[in-house]
């Protein structure tokens, strides 16, 4: 009781402050408390560093937003021998130090004399309140929207006031929206205090969203033992059941989407293997190796913009690309060349050989680059999340993902179709002997098709960098998936590739729900193998000499 | 008595044994003491073993360095048992038998320790396993110097439920689909329904090894998480399906505040491929972080970096429990004045040392260590910060008190117990 007590105290103080220094007017906060909080933070214990968040919020100090932020990253330090608190970045060998007060640059420091202040998830959500009260007049409309979906999160029924009185201001409609369910999320948190009216009254704000922030809301309603009012119980029950709907119809498009993010994966992994296994018929164990390449050679690349160019980080993906294709290209021609050539028309041989060059690349790999996981980070423009609509999130990178290997398919599809080598190719593996006749040398395109096959499996190891390790295990985990995909889409179509890829993705995302995740896969391969001894060829079966032989 | 008859009979086989291998055998068995190094180097799980190699080596060039042991220099035999679970039996016989080694270091996964274990058994020769793992075992021939599920899981799970962890009140539990996550889980069951807390606010979910698509199941974790009770993820996930899991959850930009995620197999070594800085706030069990500051630590980080010739690599718990355990058998050995099995058994037990966290593991009779619980939470460097930790060290313990039929249980491999899972003494010979 008497922590609840100190609790209201304190966060009316802070209103108090608040509304007295009126929108950010440092002058106006009381004189000091922004320099008297800031000691407290070096103090020992979690206790201390929530004692002296709770001082900077009640100082309503502007100089306390980015001391904040940074205490919740983990960029606040304190010197040892003073007790003097800055803001610090890495940099070099030492810290890159800024005066939290002036908020300039205050030179450097050795790593050894700062110590770091802790924060732990509970701090974290008290700073993101304090965070939300003070940004709420910020003079940034997307400042105001951030914090008031904070203060939706942790909603504190002793910032109703200031919520109210921030409401009575603000006339940008997404702030006044964010706005609205910060106070019906604060309304249902509040218990005693709240009337029943006005918890219907919030309900009803709250049944019009559709976030899963909503859901736990209302959730938490009906859960409360202690909410006696059966009308806001009832008015509660019907606004998740509206909530529900919508959530399990996005639930429906995400699982979709996910499934053709899943299969956009398996179709670059198996793009390659459509070429090397699909059209030349060399069951080739190493293509996962080959995609595994892709994804070193991306690690590499974006090591070298690290050392010498670390601003154009963002940049290194694309360079990686045609840095990969040749990688993985050449170690495809070179195994061509010195291994399988030989080994044409004996498929169990070539099984064999190809097993053991896989292992002897992953060995190789190991060797060079150490057992563990290399860092392949994601640039900007691949992280994060994109909202189509209330509730419904597609990752960033995932959707580059389905791009990526869709234009890979077609430009893959175009080389075979409009150039002189894709007619060369086509012509060697329909039939051999005549295209020799016509003065092809079929070896060399043999050489060049199955470079091809696997620089475009390196390609894939740059996409798949992106949402898998780089070790040398990556390939082993595609390899499987990879020939599933072909023999299912049928052998030597492309088309087929496709199909068969998404197919195999959306089944298995929709099946995963149910199932879990280790007997969807089993499910799914059943289903293939029922599928396969119906259809041996696949789904789209090439007609013709080409297969017979 | 029994004991005394024992040994005399061991050291009548050893006599015989060295009479029929005289000659070359016996003068090279004479230099050298011979450390079995029994870890994947190739295959899945070299990502995680190679470390625990390169650690090991590290221990016996250091004591080498020191003059050896009983006057005899320490040889290595590493031999690679390629991830391949019999394969793992195989190259134990090949060490005991071949090899001839007096000690061995070895193995992670539980599958690869269950597949041993017959071996050494019937050897009777020694392993010291060095990872966290399920628990509910307890053999004459194996040392555990990593965390029994008391010495991590239910302490975190606690953690959790507390004030400061968040005050949980719904759990998640994912984990790989083999039997260390299974057990576990099992035992966290037992003890979260004995703590209050109703099956419909479980959720258990198992994935294959090196799953690498996590969108359904952390799609299905906010879903879980949204029923307006506090939900952490109590994650088991093992090896190379850590980083994708973790990939996916900061790009569906669940933060730590909403939703912690504590983990029990990933350590700094699993951190090194990804990046951290959207996960700040996840947590991790463990009985050490290389982040922890005491002078014993500093050394050890020195000398690793020294070893390995590169700075960036990082230290984790199983290299501690590596670190512990060759120590302790080095001392039992010194006490015993003798390599063999049964006698250096019966100095480990008591045995101290220090460990590098700043208290003193000891070898209890149950073949269990004494250890610290560190709860840390990720940082944006890859290291983790120590938010919790027990005040002294917890006992591990072999049976679960949270399982009915194992509550039971007792492990105690000193006269008259002799067994690591009776209910009863029993005694030498029946």
């Amino acid at each position: 009781m008497i922590q609840i007590c100190q609790r209201a105290i304190r966060l009316l103080l802070l209103l108090a402050a608040i509304l007295a220094a009126g929108p950010f007017s440092a002058n106006g906060a009381r004189a000091g408390a922004f320099e008297d909080a800031l000691p407290v933070l070096t103090g020992k214990g979690f206790a201390a560093v929530g004692e002296a968040v709770d001082a900077l919020a009640a100082s309503g100090d502007p100089r306390a937003i980015p001391v904040l932020e940074a205490l919740s990253d983990g960029d606040l330090y304190y010197r040892e021998s003073d007790k003097a608190v800055f803001l610090a970045r890495k940099g070099g060998e030492g810290y890159l130090l800024t005066d939290p007060g002036t908020g300039e640059a205050a030179g450097t420091g050795a790593r050894g004399d700062f110590q770091k202040i802790k924060t732990n998830n509970r701090l974290r959500v008290k700073i993101r309140t304090a965070l939300g009260a003070l940004g709420l007049f910020s003079p940034d409309p997307q400042v105001r929207i951030a914090a008031a979906r904070s203060l939706f999160m942790d909603p504190d029924p002793a910032l109703l006031p200031l919520v109210d009185d921030a409401l009575s201001k603000d006339d940008d409609p997404g702030a006044r929206e964010a706005l609205d369910l910060a106070r019906a999320a604060i309304l249902i948190k509040a218990g005693e205090a709240s009337t029943p009216a006005d918890k219907v009254a919030a309900i009803r704000i709250l049944s019009q969203s559709t976030s899963q922030g909503a859901r736990a809301l209302l959730g938490g309603i009906l859960l409360d033992d202690g909410e006696g009012s059966e009308e806001v119980r009832q008015a509660a029950g019907k606004a998740l059941q509206q909530i529900e709907t919508r959530l399990s119809r996005l639930a429906f498009v995400e699982n979709v989407f996910q499934g053709i993010s899943l299969g956009s994966v398996l179709l670059l992994a198996a793009i390659g293997l459509a070429i090397t296994f699909g059209v030349m018929g060399v069951i080739n164990m190493a293509h996962g190796e080959m995609v595994m390449l892709g994804a070193y050679a991306t690690y590499l690349v974006q090591e070298t913009f690290r050392l010498h160019a670390p601003e154009a980080l963002g940049w290194s993906l694309p360079i990686a690309l045609p840095f990969a294709f040749l990688v993985a290209g050449a170690v495809g021609i070179a195994m061509e060349r010195g291994v399988i050539r030989f080994l044409y028309g004996r498929p169990l041989e070539t099984l064999l050989a190809t097993w053991g060059i896989s292992l002897v690349l992953q060995q190789l790999v190991r060797t060079i680059f150490g057992p563990t996981n290399r860092e392949v980070s994601s640039p900007d423009w691949m992280s994060g999340t994109i909202e189509v609509t209330s509730g419904l999130l597609f990752t960033t990178n995932r959707l580059w993902i389905i791009a990526f290997a869709l234009i890979v398919l077609f430009a893959l599809m175009a080389v075979l179709r409009y150039t002189a080598f894709g007619l060369q190719m086509r012509a060697v593996t329909q039939n051999r002997r005549m295209a020799n006749a016509m003065g092809i040398r079929s070896g060399w395109v043999d050489a060049f098709t199955f470079g091809l096959g696997s620089g475009i499996a390196g390609i894939a190891g740059v996409a798949l960098s992106q949402i898998d390790n780089v070790s040398p295990n990556l390939g082993q985990s595609y390899i499987i998936d990879s020939f599933l995909v072909v023999v299912f889409g049928g052998v030597g179509n492309l088309w087929g590739t496709l199909v068969g890829a998404m197919s195999l993705g959306i089944v298995n995302k929709l099946l995963e729900p149910y199932s879990g995740a280790v007997l969807g896969k089993i499910l799914v391969l059943i289903a293939v193998i029922m599928f396969i001894q119906k259809r041996p060829k696949g789904l789209f079966a090439l007609k013709g000499r080409a297969v017979e032989n | 008595m029994g004991k005394v008859r024992r040994l005399s009979r061991t050291l009548a086989i050893a006599g015989v044994a060295a009479g029929t291998w005289f000659g070359a055998t016996a003068a090279q068995a004479a230099d050298t003491i011979k450390v079995g190094i029994l870890h994947s180097l190739s295959g899945t799980m070299a990502i995680s073993e190679t470390t625990l190699k390169d650690a090991m080596l590290m221990l016996i060039e250091q004591q080498n360095a020191k003059g050896g042991l009983l006057g005899k220099k320490l040889e290595a035999v590493v031999v690679d048992p390629a991830s391949n679970w019999p394969l793992f039996a195989e190259k134990a016989r090949e060490l005991i038998t071949g090899d001839k080694v007096d000690v061995v270091f070895g193995c992670w996964t539980s599958v690869s320790r269950k597949s041993v274990l017959p071996v050494f058994e019937e050897l009777n020769s020694l392993l010291f396993y060095p990872v966290q793992y399920e628990g509910e075992e307890s053999s004459r021939n194996v040392f555990y110097t990593g965390a029994a599920p008391n010495q991590q899981a239910i302490p975190a799970v606690e953690y959790l439920m507390s004030e400061d962890g968040g005050g949980a009140t719904r759990f998640a539990l994912l984990g790989t689909d083999y039997v260390y996550p299974r057990t576990t889980n099992k035992i966290l069951r037992a003890f979260l329904n004995a703590k209050g807390i109703a099956d419909e606010d479980i959720l258990e979910e198992y994935t294959p090894f090196g799953h690498s698509d996590w969108q359904t199941i952390v799609s299905n974790l906010k879903e879980f998480s949204s029923q307006g009770k506090k939900t952490a993820v109590v994650s088991t996930i093992n090896g190379d399906a850590n980083v994708p899991f973790y990939k996916e959850l900061a790009n569906q930009g669940i933060k730590a505040e909403d939703l912690p995620v504590v983990a029990f197999s990933v350590g700094e070594e699993e951190l090194a491929g990804l990046d951290t800085t959207p996960l700040v706030g996840h947590l991790a069990a463990w009985n050490y972080f290389m982040s922890v500051d005491t002078p014993e630590n500093d050394a050890f980080i020195e000398a690793w970096h020294g070893y390995i010739k590169d700075e960036k690599r990082v230290t984790n718990d199983p290299m501690e429990a590596h670190y512990i355990g060759f120590n302790m058998w080095v001392q039992a050995v010194k006490q015993a004045g003798t390599t063999n099995v049964d006698a250096v058994r019966q100095a480990m037990y008591g045995q101290q040392v220090k460990n590098l966290t700043g208290g003193v593991a000891e070898m209890h009779v149950n073949h269990h260590l004494s250890k610290p619980v560190l709860i840390g939470e990720i940082q944006d460097d890859g290291q983790f910060e120590t938010v919790w930790e027990t005040s002294g060290t917890v006992i591990g313990d072999a049976w679960s008190d949270f399982i009915p039929e194992s509550a039971k249980l007792t492990a105690d491999w000193t006269y008259p117990w002799v067994c690591g899972n009776c209910e009863k003494p029993k005694y030498l010979g029946n």
